[in-house]
């Protein structure tokens, strides 16, 4: 036996703890049931409920089990006389107050009190004062509250300071007049917000958008996987007559632990919209017809039958399934085209050769929490993969040091964080600028232009700082985020990052954006590799060729010209420019009526089975949770009617596991699989041009067509209209200061935005806001713009 | 011997007036056949018949929609939507019974913690069209307004323990 292993009783029965492990964790492992309300395994011990009272032998009275620490010996009763006695008499002081409402209450069936009352509660209550009432708080669309049936267990009160790094919500008052909720009326504006659901033992807290439309009983619990971000966080679908009613968390400890966020939580909204695809429609004469699967799909094989391979595009969503992404590509290779890519917010494309085998995290996500510093470059970590930012704010409370380079100020709610904010076109200055903290022999082993790069800048504070912090940590990270993936200069930011990580000793780390990009490169949903990153015979034209120099047929795979592309203006004129447009989608827009020619209804995230990889290559099947809508089918049984239709050789699979293991195979051969490394390779230098740059993000409830159609997301704080903002001096500058709207000019196209003072941003950039149901007009998320008022009358 | 104690019986018609002593017993016994439809049996105030929604007397109806009928229904004749009702009370939208399916068991009268679903004395239903047989929300609630005062008179009868 260990030594820090200690022998203690539970009930007579002789077990072992870790010393300093509280009597619960001990009785939990050893399923040994305590009532509890206010513990929770990965919150801090408040013990204040009181229910968990045990009897332990030679102390007078009954003790909390969640804040006693074992000892050598100890003798504890969880259903001795005395502890019984204790655990009742707590229960009935919590249940004066507590509603009666059960038949209506959302928790009711699931309830942590109602489960406790049936074996700990008295039949009839001996309370005849009068009951405490507590008005509602308004919370905002997705948390619901009736504090009346709050027991004050300060779950969530501890889940604001501890997991989600905002304390928004608070105790305030005493004993009877004690209650929860915001200080200032105000909405949750946390990402995790959601979770304060899953952790209020009763009924105060539930989820608004679900609120009274199933009971817990009724509900068929679906596994599923977030398809929403590069971790793929582990849920649950909860499905009632063939419709996801909510979805909640399912425990996995290495990826999202009992938490999800909230765009994972509630994106289920979107699958159930009225723009729903539910028939094959094709165009003809200029109308629209309802149509078939047969006469689609053959219509589908004569279109790009007409045109030669090179003229053909497809580009597919990065949140589809590996099968779905496989099949697509096999298809397209099969008949020749090689212009397939679903990197659709990239701009720049230097280094795909270069690129290892998906782009990797560099470590687990379950590792994050162990780093020592970690340095992000264009990432705003909190909105684009929020399991992994609470992983690092739990790598911040033990000590973590976080740097990032950014184009604004953003808080993460971490409690150490230094930012760097630089417009973008200054980002490759600062790298340079760490990089030359390194001697100058290593300098040597960059390209010569990169070199030559170095030389020309001389180290900031900031730099310096950042490079000490790297290269002091026992274990450090730089981590590319969806801004610099996005910038004119990605390969080059990438090749400095990476060049910097490997001579200080830090993990190198990419964060794919979408669900399943990860998959999408393994898949070889790319111009220039086959499927397990072998290289292609001949590269195609990678997304922003494909609309530079416009196809005459398009495959559009669950795409929307208008939100998903890094130009939504170039999109849109490439699908108007070509002579057909062949379009997979889950939803029906009335611009996809303009451009397309063939629209095929295919199934959501929740419809299909599938495979997703996540950002540190792990590999999850899902079974589908309910039935498509309509004559929507699950795309990957599209693709293989298509190509059956289409005389394809090796289209025969009869499930989707057949799919899933032809795609396994050619990674047991391939070698290549080991390779995650990015290796230094050509780059993009060609100079930026000068001047005020404009910089957006994808914002965090637009990133793919379902969390779009979200309603309830939509409304929250986080979704914010679009507009420009910039710091008073750049207004100043631009002589905009005072303007209610102003002008944006970039690359000709003009648009008219509402202007914000902002002191977040840095000089030389301007942020301009994205939203879910509005387009960018103007292009590139990241590039040169021109700024003028509007001449007043 | 027995031969000759079966000749006898057969000769003097025993079995015969046996039975008919049995027919004229209950010649002029009371009668228990009923003649229905001019005549109907008594019935228990807990009598199991066709269902009933409930209101109170200001119309408001009873039903929260907790689903604990749909849930305890052994035929799954029951199915329930709700929703959240402008007011913010938990309402439903659909309350189905199907008539074919229900076994007229009473769990689901039992189960209600409101008193909404009951069972009333009617039994007197045909269906003469397929799908008919589905009570909707809207039906149920008026045969209770229809009977409202029979349902809320057996309930408050001994029979229901009070």
């Amino acid at each position: 036996m260990s030594e820090n292993l200690i022998q203690l009783f539970i009930n007579d029965r002789e077990v072992y703890a870790s010393r300093g492990a509280m009597l619960i964790e001990v009785a939990d492992q050893y399923d040994i049931r305590i009532p509890r309300f206010c513990y929770h395994k990965k919150l801090s011990v408040a013990a204040n409920c009181r229910m968990c009272m045990v009897e332990v032998e030679k102390v007078p009275k009954a003790l909390p089990a969640c804040a006693t620490p074992v000892a050598e010996g100890m003798k504890v009763y969880t259903h001795s006389p005395a502890a019984l006695d204790a655990q009742k008499s707590t229960m009935e002081f919590l249940l004066i107050n507590h509603p009666l409402d059960c038949p209506v209450c959302d928790q009711g069936g699931e309830c942590e009190l109602q489960d406790t009352a049936m074996g700990y509660g008295k039949d009839i209550s001996r309370y005849t004062e009068r009951k405490r009432v507590v008005a509602d708080k308004d919370l905002g669309p997705l948390v619901s509250t009736d504090m009346t049936r709050c027991i004050h267990c300060t779950r969530c009160v501890r889940f604001g300071s501890e997991i989600a790094g905002i304390r928004e919500l608070g105790a305030t008052g005493r004993s009877e007049f004690m209650e929860i909720g915001t200080f200032v009326e105000r909405s949750l504006s946390s990402e995790l917000s959601g979770n304060v659901i899953d952790v209020c033992p009763v009924g105060a807290l539930n989820a608004k958008p679900s609120r009274m439309q199933a009971r817990s009983w009724e509900m068929l619990q679906m596994p599923g996987v977030a398809p929403h971000d590069g971790v793929g966080s582990n849920v649950y679908l909860h499905v009632l007559r063939d419709r996801v009613v909510r979805v909640v968390p399912r425990e996995n400890d290495t990826l999202n632990e009992t938490w999800i966020s909230d765009r994972d939580r509630f994106s289920y909204e979107g699958v159930h919209t009225p723009d729903r695809a539910m028939l094959p429609l094709v165009r003809s004469d200029r109308k629209w017809h309802d149509s078939d699967w047969p006469d689609s799909l053959a219509r589908v094989a004569r279109h790009i039958g007409q045109y030669p391979a090179e003229q053909v595009g497809v580009l597919a969503a990065p949140h589809a399934t590996l099968e779905e992404l496989y099949l697509l590509q096999k298809l397209f290779r099969g008949l020749g085209v090689h212009n397939i890519d679903h990197r659709v917010r990239q701009t720049d494309f230097a280094d795909q050769a270069s690129m290892p085998l998906f782009p990797y995290l560099g470590q687990t996500i379950e590792s994050f929490e162990h780093n020592d510093a970690v340095f992000l470059v264009g990432c705003d970590i909190r909105f684009e993969q929020p399991m992994i930012a609470h992983r690092m704010r739990k790598a911040t409370a033990r000590g973590c040091q976080v740097a990032a380079l950014n184009p604004r100020e953003l808080d993460f709610l971490f409690t150490s964080q230094v930012n760097w904010n630089l417009a973008p076109q200054n980002w490759l200055r600062a790298l340079a600028e760490i990089a030359k903290c390194l001697p100058g022999d290593t300098l040597r082993q960059l390209p010569p232009a990169l070199q030559e790069l170095v030389e020309l800048v001389s180290t900031s504070t900031f730099a310096q700082y950042i490079f000490d912090l790297l290269k002091q940590a026992g274990a450090a990270s730089i981590l590319m985020g969806a801004m610099s993936e996005a910038h004119p200069q990605a390969s080059v930011l990438r090749a400095m990052g990476n060049f910097i990580a490997s001579h200080v000793d830090a993990n190198f780390g990419m964060l794919p954006q979408a669900g399943n990009s990860a998959g999408a490169w393994m898949s070889g949903v790319l111009p220039h590799r086959l499927p397990a990153g072998v290289p292609g015979p001949d590269p195609g034209l990678d997304a922003a060729g494909m609309l530079a120099r416009p196809r005459k047929v398009f495959v559009l795979f669950n795409l929307e010209p208008e939100f998903d592309f890094a130009s939504a203006p170039a999109a849109l004129h490439a699908m108007h420019e070509a002579e057909c447009v062949v379009v997979f989608s889950s939803y029906i827009t009335d611009s996809m009526k303009e451009y397309a020619d063939v629209i095929l209804p295919v199934a959501t995230f929740a419809e299909t089975e599938g495979t997703y990889v996540n950002a540190e290559g792990r590999w999850q099947t899902v079974e589908r949770a309910v039935a498509a809508p309509g004559q929507a089918r699950p795309a990957w049984r599209v693709l293989r009617v298509l190509a059956n239709n289409l005389g394809l050789e090796g289209f025969s699979y009869r499930s989707c596991e057949q799919v899933l293991e032809e795609i396994r195979k050619q990674f047991s051969q391939e070698t290549r699989f080991q390779s995650s490394q990015y290796a230094l390779g050509e780059v993009n230098l060609q100079p930026g041009a000068g001047g005020v740059y404009r910089v957006s993000d994808t914002p965090v409830y637009a990133v793919d067509n379902v969390v779009r159609r979200a309603a309830s997301l939509q409304q929250t704080l986080l979704a914010r209209p679009p507009h420009i903002a910039m710091c008073e001096q750049q207004a100043r500058e631009l002589g905009v200061l005072g303007e209610r709207t102003v002008q944006v000019v970039q690359a000709g196209r003009e648009m008219a935005l509402e202007l914000q003072l902002d002191e977040a941003l840095p000089m030389e950039c301007v942020w301009i806001q994205k939203s879910a149901h509005d387009m960018d007009t103007l292009g590139d998320a990241i590039a040169p713009v021109k700024i003028q008022g509007f001449a007043h009358d | 011997m027995s031969r000759i104690k079966n000749l006898i019986r057969s000769f003097t018609l025993l079995e015969l007036l046996k039975g008919m002593r049995l027919t004229g017993r209950r010649f002029v016994s009371r009668k228990s056949t009923v003649q229905y439809p001019e005549e109907k049996t008594p019935q228990s105030p807990r009598f199991r018949g066709l269902h009933a929604l409930r209101q109170y007397p200001g119309g408001e109806e009873r039903c929260i929609g907790c689903k604990l009928c749909e849930a305890v229904c052994p035929a799954l004749a029951i199915t329930i939507d709700t929703e959240e009702r402008e007011d913010g009370s938990r309402r439903t939208t659909r309350y189905d019974i199907d008539l074919f399916k229900c076994v007229y068991c009473g769990f689901c009268e039992e189960a209600c913690p409101v008193d909404a679903i009951v069972e009333t004395r009617v039994y007197e239903y045909a269906f003469l069209e397929r799908g008919e047989q589905i009570m909707t929300k809207e039906m149920l609630l008026e045969v209770g307004r229809k009977h409202e005062d029979q349902i809320a008179a057996d309930r408050s009868s001994k029979a229901f323990g009070y």
